[in-house]
């Protein structure tokens, strides 16, 4: 379980997330909306420890992620992160790419690490591609990349920040039949997203940000149909 | 009957043997000098890009005088003012160290646009893995920050391999001091100075070609 206690996060003067408490639960999928600057891919950040907090708390399965003492190397092989940039390692193939952190993080053998890397790429449909280098591939499959290089560190959460948000709007498709395919599999997922369809469809819950606020968070046909908060419906209103 | 002593007598196959003898010091020295300046060319770069105070404050000026003082006025204050303090080095060993300390120089500014242009977002997803800050420097920021900045790398390396002409000032017989000891004999400053031009093309040469070669394939 993923718990959040009164987060605050603050960038110099600016005040980012202001306290924010969330518990997200082994096998949920959770859908985070909201208005670009509202703090919903600054959470993701300080979930997993690449962001500072400054008041709060965020717990892991127990783990304090912010604490002095916590492994943080070891503590984010439980959470896969998939970004808005893929990041694929250009040197890299496609299979060298996934295989890169189980063979130094994981210390697996070259060849337990190709088999993992081998199994990931054909998870998210890329068997064909285990040699290419990034370079070669589109953004909807460098994508799918990224989901299959978290996915090799066997991550218990998976934190997708905007995936699909850098790409042209006909390889969207491909990326979030991926991440359905995965909430099927009863993967544990928090989506910060633009993709009201994913949201809707895919999410047990969604939250919505509004300046660096939890507004509401509820069922999707709560959020979608009966918003209780006017920023929320607002927001709705005007992506649609 | 020959009225005077022979000062002076023509190039001979065996001063060819000379000459490749030298070229073979200059790529001795330079290959040495590149190597160790690369190294800790690389570290002041990491260290220049980390930005901690004591690197700004310290090292980058230090690096701004080795890379703006002529070369040749380098060697010869440190060859001649190194003893003072108490280390008498060989002109091989001081051209070694001021080579290596110029080209650490060079590198440091290489070494950091080099981590500078594998970007924070990068870092992050390595990061992201469960990779270590070593790790992440090791694994990916090498790799693809060496390869962004490799040609800039060559361009030093080449430059510093013929600028290890300048330790012959300091009496090392490398190749352009071998051919200036083949002029004073020979008088023929023509052939001999074609001859060392044409050895350093001999060093230069597979080097650029074998990096374009390098830069090619991780192009693909």
């Amino acid at each position: 379980m993923i718990s959040i206690r009164d987060l605050h996060k603050y960038f110099g003067a600016l005040h980012v997330l202001k306290g924010i408490d969330l518990d997200v639960q082994k096998g949920e999928v959770l859908s985070v909306i909201g208005a670009s600057g509202s703090g919903k891919s600054t959470l993701l950040y300080c979930i997993n420890g690449l962001e500072a907090i400054q008041d709060g708390a965020v717990t892991v399965d127990g783990t304090d992620v912010h604490a002095k003492g916590t492994d943080i190397n070891k503590l984010r092989q439980k959470l896969g992160m998939v970004f808005q940039q893929w990041n694929s390692f250009p040197h890299l193939t496609a299979l060298e790419n996934v295989a890169l952190a189980p063979r130094i993080v994981k210390g697996k053998s070259k060849a337990e690490a190709r088999d993992i890397a081998a199994k990931q790429l054909q998870h998210v449909g890329l068997g064909e591609k285990l040699d290419v280098y990034p370079g070669a591939l589109s953004g909807g499959q460098q994508q799918r990349l990224a989901i299959a290089r978290a996915l090799a560190m066997e991550p218990e959460y998976m934190l997708f920040d905007e995936a699909t948000s850098a790409l042209d709007p006909e390889l969207v498709g491909e990326v979030l039949d991926t991440m359905r395919l995965l909430a099927d599999e009863g993967m544990t997922m928090i989506c910060v997203t633009h993709e009201m369809g994913f949201a809707r469809d895919v999410s047990d819950r969604v939250a919505f940000f509004h300046q660096g606020v939890m507004e509401e968070i509820g069922p999707p046909a709560q959020i979608f149909g009966d918003a209780r908060s006017e920023h929320t419906r607002k927001f709705l209103a005007n992506v649609r | 009957m020959e009225p005077t002593l022979k000062f002076f007598s023509g190039f001979a196959p065996n001063d060819l043997w000379f000459m490749g003898e030298a070229a073979l010091r200059t790529l001795w020295i330079s290959v040495l000098s590149i190597s160790l300046g690369t190294v800790l060319g690389t570290l002041f770069g990491w260290m220049l890009y980390e930005g901690r105070r004591a690197a700004t404050l310290t090292l980058a000026p230090v690096l701004d005088v080795f890379r703006s003082v002529p070369l040749i006025i380098q060697l010869v204050l440190f060859y001649n003012f190194a003893p003072i303090v108490g280390l008498n080095l060989d002109p091989f060993a001081s051209g070694t160290v001021i080579l290596t300390v110029y080209t650490a120089a060079l590198v440091a500014n290489v070494a950091r646009g080099g981590i500078e242009a594998v970007g924070a977002p990068m870092r992050r997803a390595a990061r992201s893995l469960g990779l270590s800050y070593w790790q992440d420097l090791r694994h990916v920021v090498l790799p693809i920050g060496g390869r962004a900045v490799f040609p800039s790398w060559v361009g030093v390396a080449l430059g510093v391999m013929k600028d290890s002409a300048l330790v012959s000032v300091l009496g090392y017989v490398e190749l352009l001091k071998a051919s200036q000891i083949l002029i004073t004999r020979t008088q023929e400053p023509f052939l001999i100075l074609a001859l060392a031009g044409a050895f350093y093309f001999a060093l230069s040469y597979p080097v650029s070609r074998y990096a374009t070669h390098l830069e090619n394939r991780w192009a693909q």
